[in-house]
């Protein structure tokens, strides 16, 4: 470790933003990068510490302290060769990681952790620029070929592994385009899509050939992929949104946010949405139904839409502002965390259930009818949620969005053609060691595996998922 | 009624863990001699009244009866046995011209007649005359019941010399044949045990009566003792301590030539090197018989006695007995200053034939016409004696034994000094100085012009091109075929050419061992690293660097028993065996250059990876035969291992795996002198890598990818050195790395390390260890050769296959530092967070959760117990009925972490929580401060119930003692067993130095033994001193776990301790070499067990409590402890954590975040434990403990310990190495019968009763109860021990550090004190001795005054003459002590306030001091004021020698100021401003050493004062002036303030 006593001296500092005034008006990334001088420093803020906690939060292993200290040390091409040793796509965790690894910091103890995002997506960002990113091309090839179904995260890490290890590798997405969640879900202003595109670039020279338009189970045979490859990867995500079913739940202007932010994206890339299907906040009283990172992506889609109000609601009650670290270090503390996205505007209330929709007479949504709900720990340990009496309300809204997360992958097609055995959520069933399914050859990583996830937790599966099949395929 | 306990004498066999061949011994030695070499009658007795004085250096085991051993060897009394014969009417040869021969024989006259008829068939054989056989009479009566029933029959046979024996000579080395090959043949066809046949001595001029009998009663057992006609001019005698209760009869002492105080380290090493000179050794003296005599050394666990068979081979083959003896053990001449160069010359030619017998050793030894003794170079045992003016002389390890010869009498007293010897000439009837001796002997040959023509250093061989650093990816390959890891660069590599030091962590190792890594490990990874622990002391070697030397032979040895064509076989030398790659070129082309003195082959230890290579067991062999052929066939004379070779398709072969090997293959050839190895790899980097290809036989080492390494590191990063700068850094950092290892066994020289095999095998199993790895110890069985394969294939194979993870990055490794994808950890964030939730919540189902986690080892298998499983053999039972938790806890312990190491709050919550629950905290080294001994308000206490006694003696008052319920010695730490430690400058604030009472910003040094235990004899007066002092508290001594640790501690019980801590080497450290940390010392499960049963075994286990600590974590851990035999149990970094320690492992920088182990008064702010959590934990522990009680169906916890049966190992059938292992021997039961205790439940008998202080007590009542002033004398004797220890127990026990006023006991003695006179003497007391005094004179001197005059019919000058023995006033406190005459070695030594004064001194004066005011009116010896931090010396330096003598890394030497007469002073300022007013404080310790002693010289020089000032010199530590000096600015600059 390279200063011992950095963390003494220096202060904490993190990327800028644009102000949102001059945000909101475009769907760019907005932040404001520290410069190389700033991130060595704050490099030397990491204690090094003999057990690194930032592991506990990392789900794809990262060797942070090691990159921290190479980035005090202005060694960023090893620190760049150090955080790819363990991620894939570094850039796409630098942006929309919640960075797990930073609430388990020991400096967080004193509420002053490395900023380890910061410094992650520094390096790749620098790596980038200066052309120090290439592909990795096998020593040798092998004969054997893996497909993967499913270009997310999962897909991606797990194609790009088994590639480097020689073996040849199809991707196909069922989308037009490249990417999963990250190309449609994620909005632009959080991660742009260039990102994804030049990581395609260096996996195709590294021998992934990818195919778009290709639904495996509709338009291409499952039959066809299994006598084709010698092993195949399902990494297809949590598609199915959860659903709200109260009285109301059909009129018009209640969408899924998955509808509303793909569409953005798109027209982000470049394409036309036609009227008649288009989801516009513009103008409209925005009302998100979930309090999660789908929820806030809504708010600085709406904001930047031209919404007049964004108003969010979530069932749980408030977080405390400040979590006990007594007892939360260092896990995952439940705080009231406020995104960027809350920051351009957004009126957020907590503990309430919708009871239903009322719209006008063309059949639109124009108000909410909700209850207040108190949560109690019942007998048998877990909390149960009890309506408060008299707290019924209405809340005006004509744009309703659906932000309750998703309750796992689609079982049409693949999955039952392949009858592949699910566990009780209705994920595909594999345990994290093996990452085998119930059907011959055929593995599961990422949101189908574990359900609805993080990027990083998609991309450390897709690596892990790789290392099996790898396995699988050498003592075949 | 006691049955037997012991069915036989003499070991009992190997079984479970307890092997014999681990006993241990020391002992009282000496000899007396008439030097007019008249045989009397009276010597006999005289010498048995000397070991009968010296009975408290010997040890009674379970038998009272049985003691360790006794004996004596004698000239032959020729006229009792010509009587004897003349009454069988056969009339003796002349003396001289018959031997006679000493023999155990069985007892039963079947097998007895067996071994007579042997020993006539050789007697003919060798073509002498038999003269008839003897009976020794004995008397049975004395001997205990354990050793009666099979006492031998002890005969003597007497042998003519033939007329073909031309002389004596001839003759004796006839009887040394005759007696090699009756042993032989005897014990070769296996006739009979060892046991069962020896003869003890075959001499025409000496025999040795020796037995299993207590010192006095061996005048008894022998009645030929009680004949006046039975005569001799000398005897050498010797009482044995053995550290358990199984010597044999023929391992009492002494042997054939000596007796021995002390332990051969390195005699695993001497052993195979001495066998392995079968084929090159060729005597002119001996002859053809010289083949009769293999093996050299007979099978016999004792070094001592393989020591006596090595020298009786030199004498035979011509040397002279002191000669030979200096061969063993030279002294300390490589970088001597002193030395003249011929005997330089002497040393350094022989230095090529044999290697020294490094260890502790003060010898006795004779031939009948020489008697003499000799001290190790590091002179760490006594050895004291008299000369009178009718010509006896008299030595033995302590003075005063023979109190009946009259003072006036005596001429001389003196002691044996390191690296010198004493011999008496019986022909010319004088003593032999070591001088002239060794004079004489330099001068018999021109060693110096024969070491001219054959000695060649590498650096004169012409130099060579070496290989450049290949590119970086290439590298990249390499490292990662060597399985090098980013730790290795950013732990070792990086810091070690940053600092030439061997890196610094903290914290301890919790991975798990090699063997159940479910990575590839490095095969040194199985090997620990031994160290000393109580029966033989580590060295320092940056103190004491003068014994050390790392030079290194490479090549073959000369015929070691040629003693006059000396200089034609060349030999080749490098100063220390680390080769540069340019260095190993040199060695690689030598044979163009030296005349073909020396022919090098390379042989590559690669092998090639294809379908064929079945197991490397083939591969091994051929490499075998192609070394053994170089050298047996094609002259060869260094060999280079060499993995150069490897690539995508050539693997290497663990160079380790390869160099054992081969060593030991040429060893079994008989080749080995004939040919050097060096090895040339990639694979080796950290010092411990270093050390065990050394310590396998590698005489030099060349890591040439660690060399590449560093220059790839210098061109990459900014540290800004040259490539060539970093190899020295690295060299050095290697260097000093080895030197730590060596020295941490009390071993000084590499030349006895090489091929020493000081490890132990954990993991490996048996065929391997006994194949490649001989002798060297493995208790668990473990990986074979198809796993170690395995393991190295995978570690090629991740360089040359496509890899994702790691491509352009090495490895993590994550064996330091815990990282998700590196090596398992026990800690994790995720057990760390849990258990600090759950003891913060006191929610016992979260810390379930973490046990669980911990406990739970299926897949990652973390720690032996992991494999254990519990064996439910009864019903279980509801939980009520177990001892409850208020119970179990009292069991329960914190771990030793000092006040310096961690934070006031961390320690006083510890000490709170500890106390509250009823369990014990320690205060580690470093004292406490007095104010928390009293109770809290709230009903809390502070106060540490452990108080700990390090070799640094910080704060050790008598008050800390009596505050005490428990004092622990600890003699080694887990995480850096044999090391000592050192508190930076920066970390000792004014409170830590008020506590250890020494200076703020002044850095604090802990040697690496303690100074008053150099063996278990010393450790036995040690516990004495503390029980004197503190009799209600039981005495502790802390071991870490190794092979053999349960013999030693069978040693500390017999020593007498009432407590013994068995440490795994997984423990704690605030700060300790990573070599430390990693690969010393050994799991606790293996030693504890071994010390179970070693107890058990030998009937100790119930008089001891056995406590084990080291990596407890969880209820579970402390039922499989209490299973193995631990009565008690120790947390240290649980309970740490449990407080808030989240194992940053940044004691060691002072940078904790959490407050834990730092001083820094801003970070201490975060500290958050409270005493609550650390309850909560243990009660967690020990509800957990109940629970597993109660399914096992125990009610008491008694009932738990040592009850193996409920315990069985899982084989971890399905792990891929650690299916191997085998724990049958941990948890073997001995079988025991009801009447030996398996658990504590005895009380050891300390002897308190018949002190001399419980006199004192009685007569100071007065001064104790009204502080009235009393004066009282008495006579003293050398067995009156520790005299007025437990005197001033009493006064800090109710007056503390205060004492009483000065002069309140004053109490005048004569005759002789026993060792530690005035032991903690508490302020108050004044102990005035007319006569001398033994070892450790005012040790830990609390504010008592001391003074020793010479006997006052002595005519002898007091500064010629010594007067008290070694190490006087270790770690005194304050005081005053006056000494008219010379002192022993380490005077003053960790002196941290008192005022000495002494007319001379010995080697390592001053050593460690760190406060006070010593006076040396005289000599003193080499390595004065080594390690001194504080404190002022003044010496008497009149002939200007004083600056030689003089260490002079951390003091500076003036010339003394005088005093300026306006200097405004008084009193409190002399004492208290130690920059100035030297002359002044010289003169009043002067005057008042006149006053107290009578001192002649003292009064000579007052009396001529001004003249005699300017020959004394001032002594005083930089740092310690510098911080005086900026005091002085501080407190002027406030006073102008002001």
């Amino acid at each position: 470790m390279g200063n011992p006593t950095g963390f003494l001296e220096i202060d904490k500092k993190e990327r800028n933003y644009e102000d949102p005034k001059d945000r909101l008006k475009h769907f760019k990334e907005f932040i404001v990068p520290l410069t190389n001088e700033e991130v060595s420093k704050q490099g030397s803020r990491c204690m090094d510490c003999g057990i690194p906690y930032c592991h506990q939060g990392c789900p794809v292993n990262n060797l942070i302290p090691d990159w921290n200290d190479l980035v005090y040390k202005h060694e960023w091409k090893k620190a760049l060769d150090t955080l790819h040793s363990t991620n894939n796509f570094p850039e796409f965790t630098g942006r929309i990681c919640p960075a797990p690894c930073e609430a388990a910091c020991t400096l967080n103890l004193t509420d002053n952790p490395v900023s380890i995002k910061t410094i992650e997506c520094s390096i790749v960002d620098y790596g980038w620029e200066k052309g120090w990113i290439k592909p990795q091309l096998p020593k040798k090839h092998t004969d054997k070929k893996v497909a993967i179904i499913g270009s997310g995260p999962a897909g991606l890490a797990c194609a790009q592994q088994l590639a480097r290890l020689g073996h040849s590798v199809v991707v196909y997405e069922k989308n037009e385009r490249i990417g999963g969640l990250l190309r449609i879900g994620i909005p632009d202003f959080k991660m742009e899509k260039t990102l994804i595109d030049r990581r395609m670039a260096q996996m195709q020279s590294e021998g992934v050939q990818f195919k778009t338009n290709s639904e495996i189970g509709n338009n291409i045979s499952t039959n066809q992929i299994i006598d084709n490859f010698d092993a195949v990867s399902v990494c297809i995500g949590s598609e199915v949104p959860r659903n709200l079913e109260v009285k109301g739940r059909n009129l018009k202007g209640i969408h899924f946010a998955m509808d509303f932010l793909s569409q953005q994206n798109d027209m982000v890339a470049g394409k036309t949405i036609s009227k008649d299907i288009l989801i516009s906040a513009k103008g409209k009283k925005v009302l998100v139904i979930g309090g999660g990172d789908t929820g806030s992506d809504c708010v600085g889609t709406s904001n930047r839409q031209g919404a007049t109000s964004v108003h969010q609601l979530e069932l749980l009650p408030q977080p405390p502002v400040n979590e006990n670290k007594q007892l939360t270090w260092p896990n995952w503390p439940m705080k009231l965390r406020t995104s960027t996205s809350h920051q351009e505007g957004c009126e957020r209330q907590w503990s309430i259930l919708t009871k239903s929709f009322e719209g006008n007479e063309n059949g639109e949504v124009t108000k909410l009818i909700c209850v207040e709900v108190e949560w109690k720990k019942s007998e048998d340990g877990s909390m149960k949620m009890i309506e408060v009496e008299d707290s019924e309300f209405e809340i005006e809204a004509d744009l309703v969005l659906l932000a309750m997360g998703f309750v796992h992958p689609i079982h049409e097609g693949l999955v039952n053609n392949l009858s592949l055995k699910l566990d009780q959520r209705g994920n595909v069933e594999a345990d994290e060691i093996s990452f085998k399914t119930s059907s011959d050859k055929v593995f599961v990583a990422g949101d189908c595996r574990r359900g609805q996830s993080l990027v990083v937790w998609a991309i450390s599966e897709g690596r892990k998922c790789a290392e099996r099949i790898d396995n699988f395929l050498k003592e075949k | 009624m006691k049955k037997e306990i012991f069915k036989r004498i003499g070991f009992p066999e190997k079984k479970g863990l307890y092997d014999p061949s681990f006993e241990k011994d020391a002992c009282g030695f000496g000899f007396i001699a008439d030097i007019n070499n008249e045989p009397k009658h009276e010597i006999v007795h005289q010498a048995l009244d000397i070991v009968h004085k010296l009975d408290h250096r010997g040890a009674i085991g379970a038998d009272p009866l049985a003691g360790d051993g006794a004996g004596i060897l004698i000239q032959l009394p020729d006229k009792f046995f010509r009587d004897y014969f003349k009454s069988q009417k056969i009339s003796l040869p002349e003396l001289g011209d018959y031997a006679v021969g000493m023999v155990f024989l069985p007892n039963d006259i079947t097998r007895s007649s067996i071994a007579q008829k042997a020993v006539e068939q050789a007697i003919s054989d060798e073509g002498q005359i038999f003269i008839g056989w003897r009976d020794v009479p004995t008397d049975d009566t004395v001997l205990g019941k354990s050793v009666i029933n099979n006492k031998p029959i002890i005969k003597q046979f007497f042998i003519q010399r033939s007329s073909k024996c031309k002389d004596e000579n001839h003759f004796q080395r006839k009887l040394y044949v005759i007696r090699k090959t009756v042993h032989k043949k005897i014990h070769q066809s296996n006739l009979l045990e060892w046991e069962d046949f020896y003869i003890v001595s075959l001499s025409t001029r000496t025999i040795v009566f020796k037995g299993m009998v207590l010192a006095p009663n061996l005048s008894k057992f022998y009645v030929d003792f009680q004949d006046t006609k039975f005569e001799t001019a000398i005897a050498l005698f010797h009482q044995r301590f053995s550290t358990n209760t199984f010597p044999s009869w023929r391992l009492a002492q002494p042997f054939r030539y000596l007796c021995h105080n002390g332990e051969i380290n390195t005699v695993k090493g001497n052993i195979n090197w001495m066998n392995s000179r079968k084929h090159s050794m060729k005597s002119k003296t001996l002859g053809d018989d010289l083949d009769k005599l293999w093996p050299i050394i007979e099978n016999s666990p004792s070094d001592s006695s393989t020591f006596d068979n090595a020298l009786e081979l030199l004498v035979m083959g011509g040397y002279s007995l002191p000669h030979a003896m200096m061969l063993m053990i030279p002294e300390a001449w490589k970088d001597n200053d002193s030395m003249d160069a011929e005997r330089k010359a002497f040393y350094e030619y022989y230095s090529a034939l044999i290697e020294p017998w490094d260890g502790p050793a003060a010898m006795a030894f004779t031939d009948g016409k020489q008697i003499a003794a000799t001290l190790d170079r590091n002179g760490l045992r006594p050895a004291r004696y008299i000369v009178t003016d009718d010509n006896l002389i008299i030595m033995a390890s302590e003075v005063g034994v023979l109190p009946e010869i009259p003072e006036e009498k005596i001429v001389k007293k003196w002691r044996l000094q390191p690296g010198k010897m004493l011999l008496v000439d019986l022909e010319k009837n004088k003593i032999i100085s070591d001088e002239d001796l060794k004079d004489d002997l330099k001068r018999k040959h021109p060693y110096g012009g024969w070491l001219k023509s054959n000695q060649i250093l590498l650096s004169d061989v012409p130099k060579e091109i070496g290989p450049m650093t290949p590119d970086e990816k290439s590298l990249l390959n390499l490292q990662k075929a060597f399985g090098y890891t980013q730790e290795d660069l950013k732990f070792f590599l990086e810091p070690m050419i940053k600092s030439g030091e061997d890196p610094i962590g903290s914290m301890g190792r919790d991975i798990p061992l090699a063997a159940l890594s479910n990575k590839s490990r490095l095969l040194y990874d199985y090997f620990f690293q031994n160290f000393a622990q109580v029966t033989n002391p580590p060295i320092d070697p940056i103190r004491e660097e003068l014994v050390m030397s790392l030079v290194s032979f490479i090549g073959p040895r000369p015929n070691l028993l040629d003693l006059t064509s000396g200089g034609k076989q060349k030999r080749l030398e490098v100063d220390q065996p680390i080769l540069t790659n340019t260095d190993l070129e040199r060695i690689r082309r030598i044979e163009n250059h030296l005349t073909g003195s020396f022919k090098t082959l390379t042989l590559s230890i690669c092998y090639k990876k294809d379908k064929n290579t079945v197991d490397i067991d083939s591969i091994i062999s051929s490499l075998c035969s192609k070394a053994e052929k170089a050298v047996s066939e094609n002259d060869y004379n260094i060999l280079i291992l060499s993995d150069r070779n490897v690539d995508e398709d050539h693997i290497a072969l663990p160079a380790l795996l390869a160099t054992g090997a081969v060593h030991h293959h040429l060893i079994k050839k008989g080749l080995r002198t004939d040919v050097g190895i060096v090895v040339e790899t990639g694979e080796a980097r950290r010092v411990h890598d270093i050390c065990l290809l050394a310590g396998y036989g590698a005489e030099a080492i060349n890591p040439y990818l660690a060399f590449y390494t560093l220059s790839n590191i210098i061109s990459k990063s900014k540290i800004n050195v040259l490539e060539d700068e970093a190899s020295k850094k690295y060299i050095k950092a290697l260097n000093k790395g080895m030197l730590k290892v060596m020295s941490k066994m009390g071993i000084s020289t590499f030349q006895s390390y090489c091929g020493a095999q000081i490890f132990d095998a954990v993991g490996l199993s048996s065929n391997v260890v006994e194949k490649f790895f001989t002798g060297t110890a493995t208790r668990i069985e473990g990986v074979n050769l198809k796993e170690i394969q395995s393991e190295t294939e995978e570690r090629h194979l991740n360089a040359f296959k496509n890899n994702f993870e790691y491509d352009n990055v090495l490895n993590i490794g994550g064996d330091l530092s815990f990282r998700l994808n590196g090596e398992n950890h026990v800690w994790t964030p995720e057990t760390i967070g849990m258990l600090q939730h759950a003891v913060r919540s006191a929610d016992y189902s979260i810390f379930k959760k973490y046990s669980n986690k911990i406990n739970n080892q299926t897949e990652n298998f973390k720690s032996l117990r992991g494999l254990f499983k519990f064996k439910n053999i009864n019903k279980p039972i509801h939980i009520d009925e177990v001892e409850p938790t208020s119970e179990i806890v009292k069991r329960f312990a914190t771990g030793a972490m000092s006040l310096g190491s961690i934070s006031t709050e961390a320690h006083s919550t510890l000490a709170i929580a500890m106390n509250r629950l009823g369990g014990r905290s320690n205060t580690g080294e470093g004292g406490e401060e007095p104010s928390r001994f009293k109770e809290l308000p709230n009903g809390d206490s502070m106060k540490s119930r452990i108080k700990q006694v390090a070799s640094g003696r910080f704060g050790v008052t008598t008050e800390y003692l009596v505050n005490a319920t428990d004092i622990q010695i600890k003699m080694a730490q887990g995480a850096k067993p044999g090391e000592g430690g050192q508190l930076p400058g920066h970390k000792v604030d004014k409170f830590i130095a008020k506590v250890r009472h020494s200076t703020p910003g002044v850095g604090l040094i802990s040697p690496p033994p303690h100074h008053d235990i150099y063996s278990i004899e010393d450790l036995a007066q040690l516990i004495f001193d503390l029980k004197n002092v503190n009799p209600e508290a039981r005495i502790s001594v802390k071991l870490v776990s190794e092979v053999g640790v349960g013999t030693v501690a069978a040693g500390v019980s017999k020593a007498h301790a009432d407590h013994v801590t068995i440490s795994g080497h997984d423990g704690g450290t605030g700060a300790s070499p990573l070599t430390s940390v990693l690969n010393a010392g050994g799991p606790w499960e293996i030693g504890l067990s071994e010390t179970h049963q070693t107890l058990v075994t030998n009937g100790l286990r119930g008089r001891i409590a056995v406590q084990v600590d080291g990596g407890l974590r969880t209820g579970r851990d402390v039922v499989i402890g209490a299973i193995l035999g631990a009565d008690e149990f120790g947390f240290a970094t649980a309970a740490l954590i449990s407080e808030g320690c989240i194992m940053m492992r940044k004691c060691h920088l002072n940078t904790c975040p959490v407050g834990v182990a730092t001083q820094d008064p801003e970070l201490r702010k975060n500290f958050t434990g409270q005493p609550d959590h650390v309850v909560n934990f243990f009660v967690f522990i020990a509800d957990e403990v109940r629970e597993i009680m109660a399914e096992l169906g125990i009610k008491k916890f008694d009932d738990l310990i040592g009850q193996r049966k409920y315990l069985d190992f899982e084989v971890a059938k399905n792990h891929w190495k650690a299916h191997n292992l085998d724990l049958s021997d941990v948890i073997f039961e001995i079988e025991n019968n009801e009447n030996v205790s398996i658990y504590n439940n005895e009380n050891q008998d300390h002897s308190l009763e018949k002190i001399l202080d419980h006199t004192l007590i009685r007569d100071s009542k007065d001064a104790l109860e009204n502080k009235k002033r009393v004066n009282l004398k008495y006579n003293i004797f050398n067995i009156d021990r520790t005299v007025g220890g437990m005197l001033s127990g009493q006064v800090a026990l109710k007056y503390g550090h205060e004492g009483l006023p000065k002069n309140t006991i004053n109490i005048d003695f004569s005759g002789n004190a026993g060792q530690s006179f005035g032991a903690w003497l508490a302020k108050g007391i004044t102990l005035n001795l007319s006569g001398d005094a033994n070892d450790y004179v005012g040790k830990g001197l609390s504010g008592g005054i001391i003074s020793i005059k010479k006997n006052i019919n002595s005519k002898l000058i007091s500064d010629q003459n010594i007067i008290a023995g070694n190490t006087l006033l270790y770690g005194a406190i304050s005081g005053e002590c006056y000494i008219n005459g010379v002192v022993g070695e380490r005077f003053a030594v960790r002196n941290s306030g008192a005022t000495a004064i002494v007319e001379g001194c010995g080697d390592h004066g001053a050593e460690y001091m760190t406060g006070g005011v010593v006076v040396i009116l005289g000599q003193t010896g080499r390595n004065f004021a080594a390690g001194m931090s504080g404190g002022i010396a003044y010496i008497y330096d009149k002939d200007d020698e004083f600056i030689k003598k003089c260490n002079m890394a951390m003091v500076e030497v003036d010339i003394l100021k005088r005093a300026n007469l306006n200097d405004d002073f008084n009193e409190e300022l002399i004492d208290k401003n130690l920059l100035d007013f030297d002359e002044i404080r010289l003169k009043k310790i002067i005057q008042n050493h006149v006053k107290m002693t009578s001192s002649v010289k003292g009064e000579d020089i007052l009396s001529n004062w001004d003249k005699e000032v300017s020959n004394f010199k001032k002594v005083m530590p930089t740092e310690f002036k510098r911080v005086l000096t900026s005091y002085k600015k501080d407190n002027m600059s406030k006073v102008a303030g002001e």
